[in-house]
């Protein structure tokens, strides 16, 4: 299998305090994988590096290198632009844009870059809303407010604006800590449809859920990546003591 | 001995409690007395008359102040349309990249301009316009009225521009969506209902000013839609009108009151509902 | 930074220039003030801050009576406002059920939304006859052995101006006085109840003490309104540069008499000397939203 990004001696601050510390880690291309730890590990700032979205908080720095498909996104000549419309990300809270509608919400992503053609427009929002299972539910009022869904469509929603972009990479921080388990479930069903076609990085806090949806697993601790493998083996048979430690609930 | 200072106590509550209530229903009738006399003494000079034709000389009945009243919207619209791009564009640098201390001096001048009394603004527009133009215009008294805008419409687009969430930026950013974009097309958009209604509430406020037109764009006994020549406004027009000897002239005050205080209290009864249901983050 | 898109630094820059003009319009405030009053400054000095000569015929200008009229009128509004404005902000805050809360708020709202202008026609039309007829005879005949309520009843005149800018500032201190009274935590006052304190007493030995510099501020506010206000009072207050310790006689405040006289005066000093009255407005006024604006920050509850 490819490697869709591979990440070297990533460190990241915000002020002086340094949320991660050499980071060194390949993801491979189609594939999920789960960045799992204890709150303050540093796991939401390691996807938040991934498209350069860490820098855009004051006091942030980054230095290391993340190189997509070979080419380093912390480059000087890269624009960070073009590494987030490559790399999209859903957040941990389902954020979409409360002033615009549903159909809106999914064409922002394509209109604010660039393409104007409606039909076009119109075809991707569809595809995207089907592609993130929520067709069915919001078909009939495409043109209501998105803040009148429910959380978990709300989340959903986010997924198909992602998509509308057509990323390579998406990047999923705690997608469904704030949902309720059914919820939880649709979403975690939506990233085993969607895997094929994408690069999915998710962190999450629920084991359960590493476990249940992605094919590696990082464990993160203090700002360290303690172990990186294949999701089965870091579940079964993991060799460094704290990830044992963590993943059997004697901490965290 | 206790009970009677229990009871000491308990008198005095209510006897304060009672002021209270009536200081509250003092502010209430006051409202309603003016309210009520400007409704009254100005409803009956009101007729299509009032709102089509120009001021009679003195002497003669009826006439209207369409004059005032169209150059009150000119005026304001003048200061609108150079108030709400600086305000609101100075309102987006505080809020987006405001976190210096070029920004706070910004910010503490927006403040210094607010307290600036109107009669002073009337001044400093007199210098800064009239005195270069060599006479009085309706340009001079927009700007009059644009310096009392600025600040206010600075300082609450900043606020609400501010109430946007960081989410919302991150989303737009994370889409790969360039920063100029986001703060225009996603953030200002939400945080759109709540200037607008800021900017009516600012127009309102200006429209009742008089002040700073006394002697910026002066008045007019005549239509004028020039900028460059001085101009009638309704609020200018009750100052001379009521000081004036005449009753006719005096009744003529009262119906722009009339029309004044409608417009006034409509804009801030609309914006409030306006915020009330709509402006939800 | 490298990568920053041409849109990004526009827009940066745009709302830099459009937010730096407020920074050049208020210089070029101080700037015209000052040098629109250098005529005046030169030939008075600061005698002009204590004669109370007003003669544009011998060209002889003195504040002194302008600034007595606005300080005056302006303590005199306060004194009649602030008790008033603190009992609705009690009333606001403390008492009302909610539905009442909302209608009051709104009306006391709608009470800062009235123009100037309007203030000042009805002060004219129907408060200062009501004044002239009843309120001023009454004050004569019952407290005339006081220097304040002696003379004849004009209705016009301080007590006019005083009462007109009262009801003006009540909005500003009361909504400013609620909002500090709904910072400090319930918390606190239910210790009051529970210890047995009656409502009042819960306000008056709880609350206000919390309050105090927050109030202060608001105070400060007002005041700041007050001396600034214009074509209200300008209407009311009699428009005549006298010193009298009557409160039915005619007075004359700083921005009065810009409003009247400035589209008159000729001579270049009396232009420069109206425009020395206009820089001495904006000095006080500054000064007193200053330190409102300092004690509102500080007085706000913060845990």
């Amino acid at each position: 299998m490819a490697k869709k990004l591979i990440i070297e001696h990533l460190n990241a601050w915000f002020g002086n305090v340094q949320a991660l510390k050499d980071i060194n880690l390949d993801i491979e291309e189609n594939g999920v994988t789960a960045v799992i730890g204890p709150s303050g590990c540093g796991k939401t700032t390691f996807v938040r590096c991934l498209n350069r979205i860490h820098e855009v908080v004051d006091n942030a720095k980054v230095n290391g290198s993340v190189l997509l498909d070979g080419e380093n996104i912390y480059s000087n000549t890269m624009d960070p632009v073009l590494v987030r419309r490559r790399i999209g990300m859903v957040f941990q809270k389902p954020n979409p844009f409360p002033s615009m509608s549903i159909f809106e919400n999914v064409a922002a992503g394509i209109r604010l870059n660039g393409s104007k053609k409606k039909n076009e427009i119109a075809d991707r929002v569809e595809k995207s809303i089907k592609m993130s299972a929520l067709w069915d539910e919001v078909k009939d009022k495409l043109y209501k407010s998105a803040t009148a869904l429910s959380g978990g469509q709300q989340q959903r929603l986010c997924i198909a604006r992602t998509i509308a972009i057509e990323p390579e990479v998406i990047l999923m921080d705690e997608p469904a800590s704030a949902l309720d388990p059914i919820s939880t479930a649709r979403i975690e069903e939506l990233i085993q449809q969607i895997k094929e076609r994408y690069t999915i990085v998710i962190v999450t806090h629920n084991m359960q859920q590493a476990a249940r949806v992605s094919d590696y697993t990082g464990f993160f601790l203090l700002g360290e990546l303690i172990e990186f493998n294949k999701t089965s083996d870091i579940f079964t048979n993991p060799k460094d003591k704290k990830t044992e430690d963590y993943i059997t609930g004697r901490f965290g | 001995m206790n009970s009677f200072s229990y009871l000491k106590r308990r008198i005095l509550n209510r006897f304060m409690l009672f002021l209270s209530y009536g200081s509250a229903a003092f502010g209430v009738v006051i409202l309603f007395l003016i309210l009520s006399y400007i409704i009254i003494k100005g409803a009956s000079s009101i007729n299509l008359d009032f709102f089509i034709k120009l001021p009679k000389p003195t002497g003669e009945t009826g006439g209207g102040i369409a004059n005032a009243i169209v150059g009150s919207f000119i005026v304001v619209g003048i200061a609108s349309l150079i108030a709400i791009p600086v305000g609101v564009m100075s309102g987006i640098y505080l809020a987006e990249f405001g976190k210096n201390k070029f920004a706070s001096l910004i910010r503490y001048f927006a403040d210094v301009m607010n307290g600036i009394p109107s009669i002073v603004t009337g001044i400093v527009a007199y210098v800064f316009v009239v005195v270069p133009m060599h006479g009085f215009s309706a340009l001079a008294g927009g700007i009059a009225l644009s310096i009392m805008m600025i600040p206010i419409i600075t300082r609450t687009s900043e606020e609400l521009i501010k109430m946007v969430p960081d989410t919302i930026r991150e989303a737009g950013l994370a889409l790969g969506i360039p920063q100029w974009k986001v703060i225009l097309f996603i953030v200002l958009r939400t945080a759109s209902t709540g200037i607008v209604t800021g900017i009516m509430l600012a127009v309102a406020r200006v429209g009742g000013e008089t002040a700073p037109l006394l002697f910026t764009a002066f008045n007019n006994s005549f239509m004028s839609f020039r900028l460059d020549q001085p101009i009638s406004t309704m609020t200018v027009l009750i100052y001379n009108y009521a000081s004036s000897p005449y009753p006719d002239w005096n009744a003529i005050a009262w119906g722009s009151a009339f029309v004044l205080i409608i417009i006034v209290l409509v804009v801030n009864i609309l914006s409030k509902m306006f915020t009330n249901t709509k402006y939800s983050l | 930074m490298m990568g920053k898109r041409i849109g990004d630094r526009i827009i940066k820059f745009a709302s830099l220039f459009f937010a730096s003009v407020i920074l050049v319009l208020v210089a070029g405030i101080v700037y015209e003030l000052i040098k629109g009053s250098d005529r005046s400054l030169a030939t008075f000095g600061w005698g002009f801050l204590i004669t109370s000569t007003w003669d544009p015929v011998n060209k002889v200008f003195g504040a002194l009576p302008f600034i007595f009229g606005t300080i005056v009128s302006s303590i005199i509004a306060l004194i009649i406002a602030l008790p008033l404005s603190i009992g609705i902000a009690i009333f606001l805050s403390e008492l009302a059920p909610k539905k009442v809360r909302i209608y009051v708020s709104l009306m006391i709202e709608m009470l800062a939304a009235v123009p100037s202008i309007i203030y000042g026609l009805w002060g004219l039309f129907v408060m200062t006859p009501f004044l002239q007829t009843r309120i001023e005879p009454f004050l004569g005949k019952h407290l005339g052995f006081i220097p304040l309520f002696q003379g004849p009843p004009l209705g016009v005149g301080m007590l006019a101006g005083g009462l007109i800018l009262s009801i003006m500032i009540i909005p500003t201190i009361a909504s400013i006085t609620r909002d500090i009274f709904n910072t400090i935590p319930t918390l606190y006052k239910e210790a009051g109840f529970a210890i047995g304190m009656t409502r009042w007493e819960v306000i008056s030995k709880i609350v206000f003490p919390q309050a105090r510099s927050g109030m202060i501020g608001a105070v400060m506010l007002g005041f700041g309104r007050a001396l600034g206000e214009t074509m209200a009072i300008t209407m009311v207050i009699g428009n005549a540069p006298v010193i009298s310790a009557s409160l039915f006689s005619p007075a004359y405040t700083l921005s009065s008499v810009i409003a009247n006289e400035f589209t008159e005066a000729t001579s270049k000093l009396y232009i420069s000397s109206l425009i020395e009255l206009a820089l001495l407005l904006f000095i006080i006024s500054m000064l007193f939203n200053a330190i409102a604006k300092l004690l509102i920050k500080r007085g706000r509850f913060t845990q």
